[in-house]
């Protein structure tokens, strides 16, 4: 027998981009992950054709999860057409054979920055977030080393320090993305750049979420029907951004998060941030047959 | 003075102070701290009665910020034993204890000002923010409570309490050490620690944050311990006074006793120290 025998032809590229060893490194630690909620898991976090910074480690934990009947939607500041989503959905076309899509219900594999969908996700799907500062103790220490034994030590408490100055501050909380959450009764988290409207998103999904970040080579998750509770004090209940009034100017939908757009008199305009969703709401106005899935909030109220 | 009088008069002084009759607040037996080669402290007993202060004096190097620091369990010694009479835990050598112990028992029982307030104090968070996080540390955390306790702390340690949401940064070293103490006392330490609290202070504002500790001493009967190199700092606030020299206890007894009629070389020479 020859050595040749053994291994692979030559190609250009490994299916998914990544080689497969990276794959299975990665794959091993989202279980890892997944098995002790909250937790971030150190990963060797491999090169890929994207600056650090851009999602490189979302990518990383969505093409590890590629197969060529993922059907993949990307999502950027809640839209589906910007440079950086389109550019991401075309390369896992590219390199998986994948189907693209901008359908939340279809999409088996969502991979997003800022925005978690308004429609309420199944279990049959993931959701990969890219998440630039995975550390919520940062802020409070510095040194990494001792952030890490606080984790193990549970010992969140300076965590509400931030929150006291803040309302101490400005009379409210301020903190808008990254709100720190405890998962599982266990690790707090940073839940990357969504707003505080998605946070509660989380809490006993049906989906498994997978946060990545790439620069900091971290992955940690929230597993299915896990209690993902946002710091909060007894007298001061979480509050969500007031978008629960506001109108889309194209769709004329209330109850979701907006995008503010300031307007030349000063005054302001709102569009749907998640924007598959408004144009499927534009679509079933004109007459179209489009299904439009069961949303998390209902009239501005998280449905629970 | 009659016969009766001087008998009584004399009868006293052979009894130990009132304060020493209680049960003991903290007690070390047998403290041996090394630094490789070097006895940093050796075979030291120490002994505090409830609501009295121990001064605890040296040269820089006799070991006193060490005792000081196992004290607070920042350092564990090679041989010694650790109690404090806290409700339960008296049996308990607390050298013993695992971190997640050790940590909440320094929340919530020991309170400690340090000559430097950067090691006390978070220099970006407010003042109010500063003494809430021990607070929020020992498990507290409704909003209106803590700000309410940390007005009231502040204001025990006569901070003025219009600036309490400023940062320390914005203040000056003695209003700096009387944050730190508020955040000491914030949680009714069963003994308060402090390190130099003092020192590196102009001699008037020395005073006053002296004139604080004395009152906060006196309302509250805390139970503290002062370490310090300056013999006025400990002789205005020292019931008992302690003298370590290399690592070792060379003289201790009553602050009058030690000031009047000191009996170890080493006393002596400190005493009469002067530049």
């Amino acid at each position: 027998m020859k050595l040749q025998e053994l291994t692979r032809p030559w190609a250009a590229f490994n299916y998914g981009f990544l080689d497969e060893s990276a794959k299975r490194e990665i794959r091993r630690r989202i279980l890892k992950a997944i098995a002790v909620p909250g937790y971030q898991v150190p990963y060797a976090s491999r090169e890929v054709p994207m600056a650090r910074g851009w999602g490189t480690g979302g990518l990383q934990v969505s093409l590890t999860l590629l197969k060529p009947t993922a059907v993949v939607k990307v999502i950027d500041q809640g839209a589906d057409d910007s440079v950086n989503a389109c550019s991401i959905r075309k390369f896992f076309g590219r390199v998986g054979g994948v189907i693209e899509t901008q359908d939340t219900q279809e999409a088996t594999i969502i991979q997003s920055r800022h925005r978690i969908p308004e429609e309420k996700l199944r279990g049959d799907q993931v959701l990969v977030l890219q998440v630039p500062d995975p550390e919520p103790l940062r802020t409070v220490q510095s040194d990494m080393s001792v952030a890490r034994e606080m984790h193990g030590d549970a010992d969140y408490g300076q965590l509400w320090l931030i929150l006291y100055e803040q309302l101490v501050k400005s009379g409210r909380i301020m903190q808008y993305t990254e709100y720190p959450s405890l998962v599982n009764g266990r690790h707090v988290i940073s839940p990357s750049p969504i707003p505080r409207w998605d946070v509660l998103k989380l809490n006993e999904a049906d989906h498994l979420t997978i946060l990545s970040a790439g620069r900091e080579k971290r992955i940690y998750a929230v597993p299915p029907h896990t209690r993902v509770e946002p710091l909060v004090f007894d007298d001061v209940p979480y509050r969500v951004e007031d978008h629960q009034d506001k109108t889309c100017y194209r769709t004329n939908v209330t109850g979701f998060f907006m995008n503010e757009l300031p307007q030349d008199d000063g005054s302001a305009k709102f569009e749907l941030s998640d924007s598959h969703f408004g144009v499927k709401h534009m679509r079933k106005a004109e007459g179209e047959p489009v299904e439009i899935g069961d949303t998390w909030y209902k009239n501005g109220k998280m449905n629970r | 003075m009659t016969a009766l009088n001087l008998a009584a008069a004399t009868q006293i002084t052979h009894q130990p102070p009132r304060l020493m009759l209680a049960e003991p607040m903290l007690t070390m037996r047998g403290i041996s701290k090394n630094f490789g080669d070097v006895k940093a402290v050796s075979d030291v007993d120490v002994t505090v009665y409830p609501g009295e202060v121990l001064g605890i004096v040296g040269e820089s190097g006799s070991g006193k910020s060490t005792l000081l620091r196992m004290m607070n369990l920042e350092e564990t010694p090679q041989a010694g034993s650790y109690h404090l009479a806290l409700p339960g835990r008296e049996d308990r050598d607390l050298f013993t204890l695992d971190r997640f112990e050790r940590r909440s028992l320094r929340a919530q029982h020991i309170g400690i000002v340090y000559q430097n307030p950067h090691l006390g104090l978070l220099m970006g968070h407010t003042n109010s923010g500063n003494v809430a996080e021990r607070l929020l540390i020992a498990g507290k955390r409704n909003f209106a409570e803590l700000r309410e306790q940390a007005r009231q702390s502040l204001d025990a340690s006569e901070f003025p309490v219009e600036r309490m949401d400023a940062t320390p940064r914005e203040l000056s070293g003695g209003m700096q050490q009387r944050v730190q103490l508020a955040k000491a006392i914030a949680l009714e330490p069963a003994v308060l620690l402090l390190d130099e609290p003092t020192t590196g202070l102009d001699v008037s504002v020395q005073a006053l944050v002296l004139d604080t500790l004395k009152r906060l001493q006196r309302d509250r009967a805390i139970t503290m311990v002062l370490v310090s190199h300056d013999l006025g700092v400990i002789r205005t606030m020292a019931d008992r006074v302690m003298v370590m020299r290399r690592g070792k206890v060379v003289e201790q007894g009553l602050a009058d006793q030690i000031f009047q009629d000191p009996q170890h070389a080493y006393t002596q020479q400190l005493v009469h120290a002067k530049l």
